[in-house]
């Protein structure tokens, strides 16, 4: 279980309650996270659940794995702490994170 | 429609009666006919992964036609590659300009990469203004009350002039455009050229009137048109001109038909479907969705092909190296394990987004969001101005297993 804060572009934060096993992007859909599309449904081959990724819990979620870093390359606008949220499991380690939400998923 | 090939009645009929291996769904006939879908819902139940034998035009080929294989290949670029062939039909290799979408790691990447910014979100909503004022002009000047071809009149010139804008390309020569990418993609039989000389001729000209506008804007201030910024962006301004062209051309080609037979394919949709139509108007809001709905309804483009670079075990088949894969959007975009009653048209269908007729995976569209703009921009202005759009005759349908879309659709406006 873990609490998760989303920070959508115009800075407005949604904070939701997330079981371990999902992943963020799930989290973000279950509760109308806006900003989040997640076209492929989780399987790390449409983009369009970027993420950036507050500093200080970069250490604990890690970079990207090999096939979420091909797909994030093709992204003008990916940042160094980007991320897929589908790719991001919910543990209890990654309780109080913070992910901001891009203008536009692409 | 004239003596249609066989009518849908007739292709169930026909489906169903011969034996599974002799079937064969890369037949430009049925598509152009409409009568397509008993194919694919039979693949879909009894064979998923099908070996035809039987196509002398394209020689053996594997077909795919539920949502979740053809997700898994678009994936898997490792094994199934996109280098040198990306339809079912093998181009002739002596004249190929270099674009990424037929292009494997890591050259894909590199050279999508370099263009993509200039379609990204950002660019776009600095255009979107201009795009919106020429949609409106061409909604004003159409007839009221007069049968028209919906195709010609809306859906080519809108998707022409928006290319135009996008380019900022010289607007007394914007049929240019038009032409060029129907001649990309012709060949002999189409009708539209002559001969391979004619259309290398007609590309070669292609190149040279577009080394000229970069040429012209590189000396220029930076504008928000795709050339100038690809002419003063920090990594493609010492881009190959082969390289450039190539990219270009491909830009030209993906926006063309595939937005222009969405923009028919709603309309269509709509007349198919009049509660839709009704639910549209109450509430507008939908348009976004509807915009993915009616994508995944038209599939705009009916497959893409991979090559297998190895033996591969794809839902239980054994597919050898070098086999020929097609995944089939249109089927996949109606497999009711995905999509509950697929064949509906439901303009607020809860995952209609995750459509996939964009592809999935490194070459995803990389045009996406001009394509949904595009869309979103029309269906706004139309709703804002006519009471009813009324089809009034048959739809005559492209004759091809590639491009899905229509020639005509004649139309009564209110
Ligand atoms: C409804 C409209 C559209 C549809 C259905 C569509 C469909 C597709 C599909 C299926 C692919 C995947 C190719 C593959 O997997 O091999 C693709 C790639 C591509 N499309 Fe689109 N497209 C549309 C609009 C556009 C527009 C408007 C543009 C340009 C402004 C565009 C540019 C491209 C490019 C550059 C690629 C190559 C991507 C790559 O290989 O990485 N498309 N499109
Ligand atoms: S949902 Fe498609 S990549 Fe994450």
């Amino acid at each position: 279980m873990a609490k998760i804060t989303f920070i959508t572009h115009d800075g407005e934060k949604h904070s939701v309650d997330a079981d371990n096993g999902i992943s963020v992007m799930n989290a973000a859909i279950d509760n109308l996270v806006p900003g989040i599309d997640a076209d492929c449904g989780g399987e790390c081959s449409c983009a369009t659940c970027h993420v950036v990724v507050e500093d200080k819990w970069m250490a604990v979620v890690g970079p990207p794995g090999d096939r979420e870093e091909s797909m994030l390359d093709l992204n003008p606008e990916r940042e160094a702490n980007s991320r897929l949220s589908c790719q991001i499991p919910v543990t209890d380690d990654i309780d109080g994170i913070v992910v901001n939400v891009p203008e536009f998923q692409m | 429609m004239s003596e249609a090939i066989v009518s849908l009645e007739e292709a169930r009929e026909d489906a169903y009666s011969m034996p599974l291996e002799d079937l064969n769904p890369a037949q430009a006939e049925l598509f152009e006919a409409d009568a397509i879908w008993p194919y694919f819902e039979r693949l879909r139940k009894e064979a998923p992964v099908h070996y035809c034998t039987t196509s002398e035009e394209f020689g053996p080929y594997w077909s795919l036609s539920k949502y979740e294989d053809i997700k898994a290949v678009d994936m898997n670029h490792e094994v199934f590659s996109s280098e040198g062939a990306i339809t079912v039909d093998d181009p002739d290799a002596d004249f190929e300009l270099p674009m990424f979408i037929a292009m494997d790691p890591p050259k894909h990447d590199a050279q999508r990469k370099v263009v993509a910014p200039v379609v990204g979100p950002a660019n776009l909503a600095a255009l979107e203004p201009i795009i919106r004022k020429r949609v409106c002009d061409i909604l004003d000047s159409l007839p009221i009350g007069e049968t028209f071809n919906w195709v010609d009149k809306v859906s080519i010139e809108l998707t022409t002039q928006m290319l135009a804008t996008l380019f900022d390309f010289p607007w007394e020569d914007r049929a240019k455009l038009t032409r060029w990418s129907d001649v990309a993609t012709a060949n002999e039989e189409s009708g539209l050229i002559e001969s391979e000389e004619q259309r290398q001729q007609e590309l070669l000209e292609c190149l040279a009137y577009f080394t000229e506008l970069w040429n012209e804007r590189i000396n220029k201030e930076p504008g928000n048109d795709l050339i100038s910024m690809l002419a003063h962006g920090e990594s493609t301004r010492n881009m190959d001109p082969m390289e450039y062209l190539g990219n270009l051309v491909l830009l030209i080609v993906g926006g063309n038909d595939t937005t222009r037979n969405s923009l028919s394919g709603g309309l269509l949709a709509l007349n198919q479907f009049p509660d839709q139509m009704s639910k549209l108007r109450e509430d507008p809001s939908i348009i976004p969705n509807m915009v993915s709905e009616i994508i995944r309804w038209q599939t705009p483009l009916a497959h893409m092909r991979r090559t297998a670079l190895e033996d591969y075990v794809v839902n239980g088949q054994q597919i050898k190296q070098g086999d020929k894969v097609v995944m089939w959007y249109i089927s996949g975009n109606r497999d009711e394990d995905k999509f509950e009653n697929a064949d509906d048209f439901m303009i607020d269908r809860p995952n209609a987004r995750q459509h996939i007729a964009f592809g999935f995976g490194l070459h995803r569209c990389m045009g996406n969001r001009v394509a949904e703009m595009q869309l979103r921009i029309a269906w706004e202005e139309i709703l804002n101005r006519f009471s009813k759009l009324e089809l009034v005759g048959d739809p005559v349908r492209v004759r091809s297993s590639f491009v899905k879309g229509y020639l005509e659709l004649p139309v009564v406006l209110a």
